[in-house]
C-alpha cells in the first residue's frame, strides 16, 4: 500500500507492506539507522521516534499507522547544522557511554522539553522511564536534560 | 606522588571522542551495516535441557522458500569446538544436547523472515535424558554425569593458618548460607556479527565484541583456517559488561559457517529473547560462610565452602572461580583461612563473565558476615572494618604483601565523610531509614589466573600534518577506553586531543593483545601506547636538539612544542623536519605484566599486580507495610590510582552502582527445569531512571607506579559492593537480615513478618 506522511519535516510517499514495522521501514528502506532496536517489544525505548510530537516506540508501530502523521527521527532533530540542545548537553555532561540507547533518550527528552520546558527532577526521570540505559546509571542523562531545558528557556 | 600539571589533559573532563556521532545517531553498530546479497542467519536450538540428538528434518528445511543453507555439526569444516578456557563446548551440538537453547543447526536465508520461518519449522529428534537443573543437586551421587565423575568443572582451595584452632579461640563466630541469583548483562545492543568471505579463502567477521582475538581463534578453528586468514573487526559495541567476552565467539562462528558454506556475507543479530535465554550470565551461587573474630574486633578466621553454577559447559567458569576465590575473604587481614570453591555443571545455560567476575557473589557473603560480626561485638560496622582493612605492608588472604597504591582506608574515610550524618531512623509511620556500608577490593587485570594472556600491543604514528593515529588490541564497548587512550597519546606526544584518532580495533593491525576484560584496557593499552610513543619522542628530541642548540636530555615535550631551558620550538616544525629527513615517526608498543604467582594447592601467591579499593555507603528507606526498599543515596568511593578522565570515571561509578543496585533489589532470571521464563525487559526488570538514587562518586587517587600516569583499572568495582551495602542497610533500618538476593519486597516483607512473629 502507499503511505504518505511527513518525515523529518519533509513529505514522503512510498509503497510499503502495511504490516511492516515503522522501525524496519526507517532503517532498511530509508537507511535511517539512528533509530535502534534493543528489544522489538516496546520495552527499552532505543527505537523512540516522535509522532506528532509524542515519543513513541517505532518497533510497535506499523507503517499503516503513520499515514498522514508527522514523524521525527534522530536524524531530524537537529536544526540545520546546529545540534538539538539535548544532544549538545549530553556530550558535555558525559551522558553517553556505549551510545546505543542515546538516540532514544534524545528523542524522549526532546518531546518532554517541547511540552514542558521547565521539568523538575521527577518529571525528567518519569519522561525517560521508558528508556533503558545499562551503562550510565542515568545521572548524567538527567543532568543533561536539565541543562538543555535551561538553555532552551534562556533562548526563547 | 607526581605533581599535577594544570595544563595536562590527564585528569580532565575531556568530552568523549565518540559522543557527537552517538548523539546524532550516526555511529554504526553491527546491525547498521547492510551488504548487498547478504544472507540472514538463524540458529536452530535445543528445546530440552538434556537429550540425545537423533536426527532432524533437514531436507524439509532445505526446500523451504528463501533458504540457502542448512548446516549441522557434520557440515563444520574445521574443529567443532569453541575454544574458551577448555574446549568442551561444541559450536553445534552433536551427540547430546546439554541445555535449552544450545545451538544445533544453522539456517542461512535470503531474508530475516525466511530464516526465522525455517528455524521455527525445524524439528529435532531428541531422546530426552534426566537433567540437572538445580546446582545444589549437581554433586548428588545419583545425578546424571555431565562433566567428569562429580560434575565439578573446577575445584579451587585457599588455605592459610589453622582455622580449627582459631575457631576454638574466637570470641564471636557467625555462620550463614547465602544465595545469589543469575544476573543478565542486559547490554542494550544485542549480540550480532556479520561474516564476509574475502579473496584467497579468507574470512572477515565484523561485530559487537570485547575480545577480537578470542573470536579470531574460534572462527579459525571452526572453519579450519589458519589465523592469518581470519580477520576480526570490532564494530561499535553497545555495552558488554562481560557478556561479550566469550559469547561473540559463538555468534561469529555461527555467521561464519554460513558465509563459508555459501560464499556470501552472512549476518546474525540475536533477538532480545534469544540473547537473554541462550547467552552467558552471572553465575548463581550458594555460599556457606563461617567467620570468627576476637573480642577486640580482630578478624580471626574465615571458613567458606561455595558453589557457582557453571551451566552446561566450562566456558569461563574456571577463571571466574579463580577471581572469586581470591576475593573470598574480602579486603581484610585474616590469619586463618580455609575456602573451598567449586564450579559445578548443570543442564542450564553456561554462565560466564559479568562485571566483577565471580566476586560480587562472595563479597555479598563476606560483607554481610562482617556486619553480623560487628553487631555481635557491639562495634560500629565502619569501625570494625577500619580495624581489619588491609593497608600498605599488610598481607592479603593469598599472602601477597601490599606495596603501593593501597587507597583502602582513604576510600573508607572519604566515603564516610561524604555521607555525613546518618539519616533519622523513623521516616514516617511505616517507613524506616537505614545506612549500610561495604568495603571491597578488586584485583586489577588478569592476575595469575590469566597471566599467559597478560600482554598487549599498540601502534602509534604521527602524520605529516602533526595529527596522530593509533591502534590497540583492546576494545571500546562504552566504558570510555578510546577517549582515555586518546588522552594518553595526546599527553605523551604533545598533540591536541582533537587531532588524535583511534582506529577500529582490528586483529590485522596489532598483535594478539589478549581480551578486554578484568578492567585492563586503559592500563594495559595505555602502557603499550606509552611504550610506542617512547621511540617517537626520542626521534623528535634527536631532531629538535640541534635546532635548539642543546642536547636531548635537556628537552621537554609539552602541548604543541618542544622546550629547552632557554628556547622553544613548535612541535610542527620538528615534525616537518622529521619528514624532511625521512625519519620514522611510527612505532609499535608492547606491554606485558610480570610477577604474578599462584600456588593452586594452597591458593597462596601474588595474585594480582595491584588492587583497586572501594567503600560504598548506602542510605535506604524500607516500607514496613510493603517490604519495598528504596535506595536514597549511594556514596561510592573508589581508589582508581589516577583518573585519566574524571567524567569517564564518574560514569563508570554511576553506571556500575546502578547495575549493583539492580542485582541487589530486582534482577532475577526465573529458570524452571532449565527453561528461562522471563526473557524480556518487561519481566527481567533492570533499574530505570525513576529507580535510581542520587549517586555521589568519590574519587580517590593513590597512584599505581605500573599504570599509565598512575592509573589502574577499576571499571568492574562499582557494581561489586552495592548489594551487601544495601543488605546491611536493610538490617540497620528494620533489623532483618536477608541472605538471598535479590532483596525483593516479598523477601523483605516475609523477613519482617518472621521477625514480628519471633518477637510476639
Ligand atoms: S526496540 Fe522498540 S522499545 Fe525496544
Ligand atoms: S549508554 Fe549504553 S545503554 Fe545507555
Amino acid at each position: 500500500m502507499k503511505i504518505s506522511f511527513t518525515l523529518n519535516g519533509k513529505p514522503i510517499s512510498r509503497d510499503v507492506a502495511p504490516d511492516k514495522r515503522l522501525i524496519d521501514f526507517l532503517r532498511e528502506d530509508l537507511g535511517l539507522i539512528g533509530t535502534k532496536e534493543g528489544c522489538g517489544k516496546g520495552e527499552c525505548g532505543s527505537c523512540t521516534v516522535l509522532m506528532d510530537g509524542e515519543a513513541v516506540c517505532s518497533c510497535l508501530l506499523l507503517c499503516a499507522q503513520v499515514q498522514g502523521r508527522h514523524i521525527t527521527t534522530i536524524e531530524g532533530v537537529q536544526s540545520g547544522n546546529e545540534l538539538h540542545p539535548v544532544q549538545q548537553a549530553f556530550i558535555e555532561t558525559g551522558a553517553v557511554q556505549c551510545g546505543f540507547c542515546t538516540p532514544g533518550f534524545v528523542m524522549s527528552s526532546a518531546a518532554l522539553l517541547e511540552k514542558n520546558p521547565e521539568p523538575n527532577e521527577d518529571e525528567i526521570r518519569r519522561a525517560v522511564a521508558g528508556n533503558l540505559c545499562r551503562c550510565t546509571g542515568y545521572s548524567k542523562i538527567v543532568k543533561g536534560i536539565r541543562i538543555a531545558g535551561k538553555r532552551m528557556r534562556e533562548k526563547s | 606522588m607526581k605533581k599535577k600539571n594544570p595544563t595536562s589533559i590527564i585528569g580532565s573532563r575531556t568530552a568523549r571522542s565518540d559522543a557527537l556521532a552517538k548523539v546524532c545517531g550516526t555511529e554504526k553498530f553491527v546491525a547498521d551495516y547492510m551488504y548487498d546479497g547478504m544472507l540472514h542467519v538463524a540458529v536452530i536450538r535445543s528445546p530440552v535441557p538434556h537429550g540425545e540428538l537423533q536426527g532432524s528434518n533437514r531436507r524439509e528445511l532445505e526446500a523451504m522458500p528463501g533458504v540457502v543453507a542448512v548446516l549441522f555439526a557434520e557440515d563444520i569444516p574445521g574443529k567443532n569446538c569453541i575454544p574458551v578456557v577448555l574446549s568442551d563446548m561444541p559450536c553445534l551440538a552433536t551427540g547430546n544436547v546439554l541445555y535449552v537453547g544450545e545451538p544445533v543447526g544453522l539456517i542461512g536465508a535470503e531474508t530475516p523472515e525466511a530464516a526465522r520461518k525455517a528455524c521455527a519449522a525445524a524439528r529435532l529428534d531428541i531422546r530426552p535424558l534426566p537433567a540437572i537443573t538445580d546446582p545444589e543437586k549437581s554433586r548428588d551421587e545419583n545425578a546424571p554425569k555431565l562433566y567428569g565423575d562429580e560434575n565439578v568443572f573446577t575445584h579451587l582451595v585457599m588455605r592459610s593458618g589453622d582455622v580449627q584452632t582459631a575457631f576454638q579461640k574466637a570470641s564471636v563466630i557467625v555462620e550463614g548460607t547465602y544465595r545469589t541469583p543469575y544476573q543478565e548483562h542486559a547490554y542494550l545492543e544485542p549480540q550480532g556479527m556479520i561474516a564476509t568471505p574475502e579473496g584467497d579463502g579468507a574470512m572477515k567477521v565484523t561485530g559487537s565484541m570485547q575480545c577480537p582475538f578470542y573470536v579470531q581463534d574460534a572462527v579459525a578453528q571452526v572453519l579450519g583456517l589458519p589465523l592469518a586468514k581470519v580477520r576480526i573487526v570490532q564494530s561499535t559495541t553497545g555495552g558488554a559488561f562481560g557478556g561479550k567476552e566469550d559469547v561473540p565467539s559463538f555468534v561469529a562462528t555461527q555467521a561464519a559457517l554460513v558465509a563459508h558454506a555459501t560464499g556470501r556475507s552472512a549476518r546474525l543479530i540475536y533477538s532480545r529473547e534469544e540473547d537473554i535465554t541462550t547467552t552467558s550470565k552471572r553465575h548463581p551461587a550458594v555460599l556457606h560462610y563461617r567467620t570468627a573474630a576476637d573480642k577486640k574486633g580482630n578478624l580471626l578466621a574465615v571458613e567458606a565452602d561455595y558453589i557457582l553454577d557453571g551451566g552446561a559447559y566450562t566456558t569461563l567458569s574456571p577463571v571466574v572461580l579463580w577471581r572469586s576465590i581470591v576475593h573470598s575473604v574480602g579486603p581484610y587481614r585474616c590469619p586463618n583461612i580455609k575456602v573451598d570453591a567449586r564450579a559445578v555443571a548443570t543442564n542450564r545455560v553456561p554462565c560466564g563473565a559479568f562485571r566483577g567476575f565471580g566476586s560480587p557473589q562472595v563479597l555479598f557473603a563476606v560483607e554481610s558476615q562482617m556486619d553480623r560480626l560487628a553487631d555481635e561485638l557491639g562495634i560500629e560496622p565502619a569501625e570494625f572494618r577500619r580495624r581489619n582493612l588491609l593497608k600498605s605492608g599488610d598481607k592479603t588472604s593469598t599472602g601477597q604483601v601490599l606495596k603501593d597504591s593501597v587507597g583502602s582506608h582513604q576510600t573508607l574515610e572519604n566515603a564516610l565523610s561524604a555521607a555525613g550524618k546518618a539519616p533519622e531512623k523513623k521516616v514516617s509511620s511505616s517507613k524506616r531509614a537505614g545506612r549500610g556500608i561495604s568495603t571491597i577490593f578488586y584485583g586489577v587485570g588478569l592476575g595469575a589466573g590469566g597471566e599467559h594472556l597478560a600482554r598487549t600491543g599498540a601502534t602509534v604514528q604521527i602524520l605529516r600534518d602533526g595529527s596522530a593515529v593509533f591502534s590497540v588490541g583492546t576494545t571500546e564497548m562504552g566504558q570510555g577506553m578510546r577517549t582515555a587512550l586518546g588522552q594518553i597519546v595526546a599527553e605523551a606526544l604533545g598533540i591536541p586531543f582533537e587531532r588524535v584518532q583511534m582506529t577500529a580495533t582490528d586483529t590485522s593491525r596489532v598483535p594478539d593483545s589478549g581480551p578486554t576484560v578484568a578492567s585492563r584496557a586503559t592500563t594495559m593499552s595505555g602502557n603499550a601506547l606509552l611504550s610506542a610513543c617512547k621511540p617517537i619522542r626520542e626521534t623528535l628530541f634527536a631532531v629538535a636538539a640541534p635546532l635548539l642548540n642543546t642536547t636531548t636530555d635537556k628537552l621537554k615535550l609539552t602541548q604543541g612544542q618542544i622546550e629547552s631551558p632557554s628556547k622553544t620550538i613548535p612541535l610542527q616544525d620538528v615534525i616537518d623536519e622529521c619528514f624532511q629527513r625521512r625519519e620514522n615517526l611510527a612505532a609499535e608498543g608492547w606491554y606485558r605484566v610480570e610477577g604474578t604467582t599462584f600456588d593452586k594447592s594452597t591458593g597462596q601467591g601474588d595474585a594480582y599486580v595491584t588492587y583497586a579499593w572501594s567503600t560504598n555507603v548506602v542510605d535506604i528507606e524500607v516500607d514496613t507495610e510493603t517490604g519495598v526498599v528504596e535506595v536514597k543515596r549511594i556514596f561510592a568511593a573508589h581508589d582508581v590510582g589516577r583518573a585519566v578522565n574524571v567524567s569517564g570515571v564518574e560514569g563508570q561509578i554511576e553506571g556500575g552502582s546502578v547495575q549493583g543496585m539492580g542485582y541487589a533489589l530486582m534482577e532475577d532470571i526465573l529458570s524452571e527445569d532449565g527453561v528461562i521464563r522471563n526473557p524480556q525487559f518487561s519481566t527481567y526488570i533492570i533499574p530505570t531512571a525513576v529507580d535510581t538514587p542520587e549517586i555521589k562518586p568519590v574519587i580517590v587517587e593513590v597512584p599505581f607506579e605500573g599504570g599509565p600516569f598512575g592509573a589502574k583499572g577499576f571499571g568492574e568495582q562499582p557494581l561489586m559492593g552495592i548489594a551487601p551495602a544495601i543488605a546491611n542497610a536493610i538490617s540497620d533500618a528494620v533489623g532483618v537480615r536477608i541472605n538471598e538476593l535479590p532483596l525483593t519486597p516479598e523477601r523483605v516483607f516475609a523477613a519482617l513478618n518472621q521477625k514480628n512473629k519471633n518477637e510476639d
